[in-house]
């Protein structure tokens, strides 16, 4: 039915397949649209947030996948600025991954703020001094830069790209996109920075307070870093599950050993910055606040000292240790649980800078404050993931997302004759065959 | 003809609370409540969510009997400074819908310009701010009660206590009628000031050494506002926020309670403020 809409010199499923996988994800999204709904029209009281928890899981889901759509503006800088021309081979899943995570995160705070219809007062009436504000506006002509990156493969499409406007179009974006991927690693530099910032300025709050150079806490550099760092460990990690959900390799090893390498050494110097981050705040900046380590991390269910192991070691370090190792690096098994603990990690990190520097106590007498999201969170959470699905799926189907799928996946001979004999008995078969 | 015009110099309009003097009875949180036209709910049990712009804590000496000791602790915004205006909810609102007042020291809210990102609420350590998660809704006829001259607030939007600015606002009306340069002391007194039975609560403007709060909080410009007095504290003075509510007690274990220490340290000592 649509096989003048797929690329050529690949296969994909039968229209059945692909419509009811579509149908399974498109009900988590209605669902998910639904609570979204809910709290759009009655309010935010259909969340657990309270007023100790004004920040809750949107706002770390938010951080989250800025962070692992991070690969992005990476990948970008390391293919046309850097030049590592073998990454083009991924770029293009880096990009659409990075477009659905930016997509999200903006929803997401359309969702979270409590007057929608105001969110653009952040740019009316911007407070220059706030780390938000900076991050409104970065992340705006990032998500910009991203849908340019974007529609030049949309373009490529069979269909599209017989359309002679369509076709110079998209050849010529390719041409300047070194200026976008410029322009985007500078834009990121800048919005995961202010993420980062945004828990590091908060004088208020010692857990999350860090010093700093000039106006930014360390909590900037360590945002990017990180996102840098791990944010092609998701790319990755998305390429392994595409494959296995396809039963295809889509990407060549030399590709994702190359990105899985320079992702260890990513992770490796991000740790070691941490650490020392870690050290100084625990040792220097926390005491002359009068408190503790263990005030932290105790006195309490949940927050421990386990959590300090898992992002740190479990997380940083052994991802770190597998990606460089070039033996380890190139065991599958291996790599690819790096690639988890990866994204367990930065999104352990991110859940520390923003949940528990809400759980923690800061005057004396004040008790720990724990917090579970109601289901209209969770529902509202798991919608960018349905929405990514879907978008993934589409663009798989439709759009030459892997410039090697054709190479590595080649229609054997054999084959193509007897689809053109059954092609000719049965033409209804014609669109599963192609 | 030369006409001469000379400014008032800038008020710090603040309080003094005197832990020893207060019993905790609540007089303060319902004159507050009251006077701002603060929305309840039928079920305020989950105070998480309710609002209470002054709230009264409860602190003990954590020793058994007969050696318990007990004290409150009314907190309303402490309106803090921080370093040059530079306060720990100010300095972070995106959209500038909260402000430092380098006229009165007051952290003003405007409600029809937050847009509700709770950033604030999270930036501010003494859970002063709250959430309007509900929409108001006052019980039927209790509308005729509301105060005309504080705007309820919608829902969605961050809200807390205002040093009651709209009685600062009539009595500046006034005293300009009254063709006086200043808003005289007794003129403009907050709501919870002027209800605690105990008159634990004194306010008025830090700068002015006529005034009563000035007088026994003896506010040290040159080490950061902190008091001369040695009764007196600030909560959480330490983190560099510079609030300007000063609580008072002559129980070391009270002052103590208002800052973090370590275990070597003695009540009082503020180390290096850290931005």
């Amino acid at each position: 039915m649509d096989t003048a809409l797929i690329p050529k010199g690949v296969r994909r499923c039968p229209m059945w397949q692909f419509l009811l996988g579509l149908g399974i994800v498109g009900a988590v999204l209605a669902w998910g649209v639904y609570a979204m709904l809910l709290c759009w029209f009655k309010g935010l009281n259909q969340t657990n947030m309270n007023n100790y928890y004004g920040f809750a899981l949107w706002i770390w889901a938010d951080l989250a996948v800025i962070a692992l759509g991070g690969g992005a503006f990476f990948s970008g800088l390391l293919k046309y600025i850097i030049g590592k021309d073998e990454l083009k081979h991924i770029i293009n899943y880096a990009v659409l991954i990075g477009f659905i995570c930016y997509s999200s995160a903006l929803l997401i705070l359309a969702i979270d703020i409590g007057q929608p219809l105001r969110g653009w007062f952040i740019f009316w009436h911007a407070n220059i001094h706030s780390m938000l504000t900076e991050v409104a506006f970065c992340l705006s002509c990032y998500f910009s830069v991203l849908t340019i990156e974007y529609i030049p493969l949309i373009l490529e499409n069979r269909q599209l790209n017989k359309v002679p406007f369509f076709h110079h179009l998209s050849h010529n974006m390719h041409e300047v996109m070194a200026v976008f991927a410029a322009t985007g690693a500078f834009l990121s530099f800048f919005h995961q920075g202010s993420l980062g910032g945004v828990a590091g300025v908060l004088f208020g709050r010692p857990f999350a307070f860090r010093e700093g150079l000039l106006i930014w806490p360390w909590t900037f550099f360590l945002f990017t870093w990180s996102a840098a760092a791990y944010g092609p460990c998701f790319t990755l990690l998305l390429t392994w599950i595409t494959e296995k959900v396809t039963r295809k390799k889509l990407v060549k090893d030399n590709v994702v050993e190359l990105l899985a390498k320079i992702s260890g050494w990513m992770i490796l110097t991000y740790t070691v910055a941490k650490i020392c981050d870690t050290t100084r705040w625990a040792n220097i900046t926390v005491p002359g606040m009068g408190q503790t380590l263990a005030d932290f991390y105790t006195g309490n269910a949940f927050y421990g000292y386990w959590i300090l192991f898992v992002e740190i070691v479990l997380c940083g370090v052994v991802p770190a240790i597998i990606l460089i190792s070039a033996p380890l690096r190139k065991n599958p098994a291996w790599r690819i649980t790096a690639f988890f603990l990866g994204v367990i990690g930065v999104s352990l990190n991110r859940w520390v800078m923003i949940l528990q520097v809400m759980a923690v106590p800061v005057m004396p007498f004040d008790s720990w404050a724990l917090y579970y999201p109601s289901w209209q969170e969770v529902a509202t959470t798991i919608l960018p993931v349905a929405y990514g699905v879907i978008l993934i799926m589409i663009s798989y189907r439709y759009l030459p997302i892997f410039p090697q799928e054709a190479e590595l996946n080649p229609i054997e001979e054999a084959a193509t004759a007897a689809v053109e004999i059954q092609t000719d008995t049965t033409p209804d078969l014609e669109p599963a065959q192609a | 003809m030369k006409h001469e015009q000379q400014h008032n110099p800038p008020m710090k309009y603040g309080m003094a609370i005197d832990l020893d003097k207060c019993t905790g009875c609540g007089a303060c949180m319902v004159a507050c409540m009251s006077e701002n036209n603060i929305p309840f709910r039928e079920d305020e049990s989950d105070k998480l969510v309710s609002i209470s712009w002054m709230s009264v804590f409860k602190l003990t000496n954590g020793k058994a009997f007969p050696d318990t000791e007990i004290c409150y602790l009314p907190r309303p915004c402490q309106h803090c400074e921080g370093h040059g205006g530079h306060s720990p909810c100010v300095s972070v609102c995106p959209a500038t819908a909260t402000d430092y007042s380098a006229e009165t020291g007051i952290v003003s809210q405007i409600y029809t310009r937050c847009f509700g990102c709770r950033y604030c609420m999270g930036a501010c350590p003494y859970h002063a701010r709250y959430f309007n998660w509900w929409d108001p809704v006052w019980p039927e006829g209790m509308e005729k009660y509301l105060s005309p001259n504080v705007s309820p607030r919608m829902r969605g939007v961050v809200e807390k206590c205002s040093f009651c600015f709209h009685r600062y606002q009539l009595a500046k009306n006034k005293a300009y009628l009254n063709d006086e340069r200043t808003v005289p002391e007794a003129a403009y007194q907050t709501a919870c000031t002027q209800a605690c039975p105990a008159g634990a609560i004194v306010f008025g403007d830090l700068n002015n050494p006529a005034h009563q709060v000035h007088q026994i909080v003896k506010p040290d410009p040159r080490k950061g506002n902190k008091s001369r007095n040695p009764r007196a504290f600030r909560l959480l003075e330490r983190l560099g926020t510079n609030p300007k509510v000063y609580y008072l007690s002559s129980r070391e274990w009270v002052r103590r309670a208002g800052d973090n220490y370590l275990a070597h340290e003695k009540t009082g000592q503020v180390s290096n403020v850290h931005h």
